[in-house]
């Protein structure tokens, strides 16, 4: 299953670290990565795969939640059907 | 890969235009529910109802996080209790309203619908049971609604029953005389009431509905009126082509959503309801959509033609998201619970007269309008009337959810809470209606009608 992870705040060192190292060790597979400055505001998206994470995706959601905590940013993760659904015909 | 613009307008919706899925409704037959002996049918009513949708709530969270699109309504519609408890023996309805409402409860839903009857040709004995019964019923529960279809296009206007709806609506306004007449809030009165709408108070689960399933009302006031923006000035053919395109994304989002709860709930998809339902939050208004077209306040000149290409371009724009297109399927109109009909409504722009006109284009009728305590009945029943012959005529549903709120004057609020909102009291007609409502008997049904 894929999804997409958004990451939206203050520019900042480590971010992408930061983001990739909780994704790695959930096994999260990082399959492409967008980024870029908005009207001050760092803008990631990162296309992953997350079979490969054991557990429920709530347990996901919330590690990533955590993660955007230590960062004092936003970070949310979605499943790639909702934005397919909207942008896709 | 989706572009990063796709991913950051969608979240844009979702976070700052109040998009959402309005309600995933689970339709439950309780047919099999009918049997000798009132308690033993509450029963068997309560235990179908939590066994059925036992995993509603949690199913739909799950898919709110996946998602991450709020999922506002979890609710349910059963069989018209008319039919369910015909052969109770019970000469007051009110212990099936109970068990509805403890079922409710016990799932964690805010509204449960069905305590209903279709009446458009005739009671039976259980109709009028019920109908009596709805007083007490909805002042007595919480979470229970009730609808009564009085009218088709196919049998015309049942006036006894119109005239019967104006006293019931009377009634259960001065039952919860301190909560503002609330009871009216979860009572509507249909002409050509559709089996499976998603959306309360109206909902129930028609007799040509399957065992289960499972419908979705989608919203998104905001989303159509930040998309306008981008064509201010613009013609209408443009306003129109840029409604579609919004309404198209917003019943895709709801199409994927009522499959994925189809599949996990293991219960068939019925139909998504292409509607723009309003709430009272700024900026997820259907007034303010009309506005943004051009006119200075919802109720101006013009409201109408501006409603009715809005109603067009949602229907048209959504049609091809949804394998199955159903319920009312069109913009609503509640005036308590859009700040922008609230704020028209208080200044006088917006009349009742207005409204009438307006339903005449768009998905239901007059709802959720508070009108002055000491309306007469016949007054109601005569605003029913004029609502079901504007559906029975234009092949439409109608339906009329207004509250004479008990003490309450022109200028006067009242305050129900929630999504329900607060409207401000408008006045009627000072004319009579009373001779008119007292003929009864039946209108019959248009020249239209005759399609075969």
């Amino acid at each position: 299953m894929r999804a997409i992870v958004t990451v939206i705040g203050r520019d900042r060192v480590g971010i992408i670290a930061e983001v990739s190292g909780a994704l790695a060790r959930a096994g999260v597979n990082i399959l492409d990565i967008t980024q870029t400055v908005l009207q001050e505001y760092f803008t990631m998206i990162m296309l992953t795969d997350i079979s490969g994470f054991e557990g429920a995706f709530s347990g996901l959601a919330d590690l990533l939640g955590e993660c955007g905590e230590r960062l004092g940013m936003s970070v949310r993760i979605q499943r790639e059907d909702i934005f397919e659904a909207m942008h896709r015909l | 890969m989706l572009g990063i613009d796709e991913i950051l307008e969608t979240n844009e919706m979702i976070d700052r235009q109040h998009l959402d899925i309005r309600t995933v409704t689970m339709g439950i037959s309780l047919r099999d529910c009918a049997g000798s002996g009132a308690t033993e049918a509450a029963r068997r009513i309560y235990d179908k109802v939590t066994r059925s949708a036992e995993k509603l709530v949690r199913v739909c969270g799950e898919i709110e996080r996946e998602f991450g699109i709020p999922i506002v309504n979890k609710r349910v519609s059963v069989t018209p209790i008319a039919i369910v408890a015909e052969s109770s023996g019970a000469e007051d309805y009110t212990v099936f309203a109970e068990s509805l409402d403890r079922a409710a409860r016990e799932l964690g839903i805010d509204f449960i619908g069905g305590f209903s009857a279709l009446v458009h040709k005739g009671f039976t004995a259980g109709d009028a049971r019920l109908i009596d019964s709805i007083p007490r019923a909805l002042a007595g529960t919480e979470r229970v609604c009730a609808s009564v279809n009085v009218a088709t296009t196919r049998a015309g206007i049942n006036m006894d029953a119109v005239r019967r709806m104006g006293e019931t609506v009377k009634r259960a306004a001065e039952l919860t005389a301190p909560s503002g007449g609330f009871a009216c809030a979860k009572l509507v009165v249909f002409a050509n009431a559709v089996e499976d709408n998603p959306f309360m108070a109206g909902a129930f689960h028609g007799t040509g509905e399957p065992e289960l399933v499972i419908n979705v009302g989608v919203s998104g006031p905001g989303a159509v009126k930040n998309a306008l923006r981008s064509a201010r000035g613009a013609p209408f053919d443009v306003v129109s082509e840029t409604i579609k395109k919004t309404a198209f994304r917003v019943t895709r989002m709801g199409q994927l959503v009522a499959r994925e709860a189809s599949l996990r709930l293991g219960v068939p998809f019925g139909i998504v309801d292409l509607s723009l339902a309003p709430t009272p939050a700024a900026g997820d208004s259907v007034a303010e959509i009309l506005e943004e077209m051009g006119l200075s306040s919802v109720g101006a000149h013009g409201t109408t033609a501006a409603l009715a290409l809005l109603n067009d371009a949602v229907k048209k724009g959504g049609v091809m998201a949804s394998g199955h297109v159903g319920g009312l399927s069109g913009a609503f109109i509640p005036v308590s619970e859009d700040a922008g009909m609230i704020k028209a409504a208080r200044s006088g722009v917006l009349t009742i007269e207005k409204l009438e006109a307006m339903t005449c284009v768009c998905s239901v009728g007059l709802d959720m309008i508070a009108v002055p305590g000491d309306t007469p009945a016949e007054t109601i029943a005569a605003i029913i009337a004029d609502e079901a012959a504007i559906g029975v005529v234009n092949n439409k549903t109608t339906a009329v959810r207004i509250i004479p709120a008990p003490g309450k004057r022109v200028g006067d609020t009242v305050d129900f809470g929630g999504l329900l909102g607060t409207a401000p009291v408008i006045p009627v007609s000072g004319g009579e209606s009373g001779t008119f409502i007292a003929r009864g008997g039946r209108m019959p049904a248009p020249l239209g009608s005759l399609r075969n």
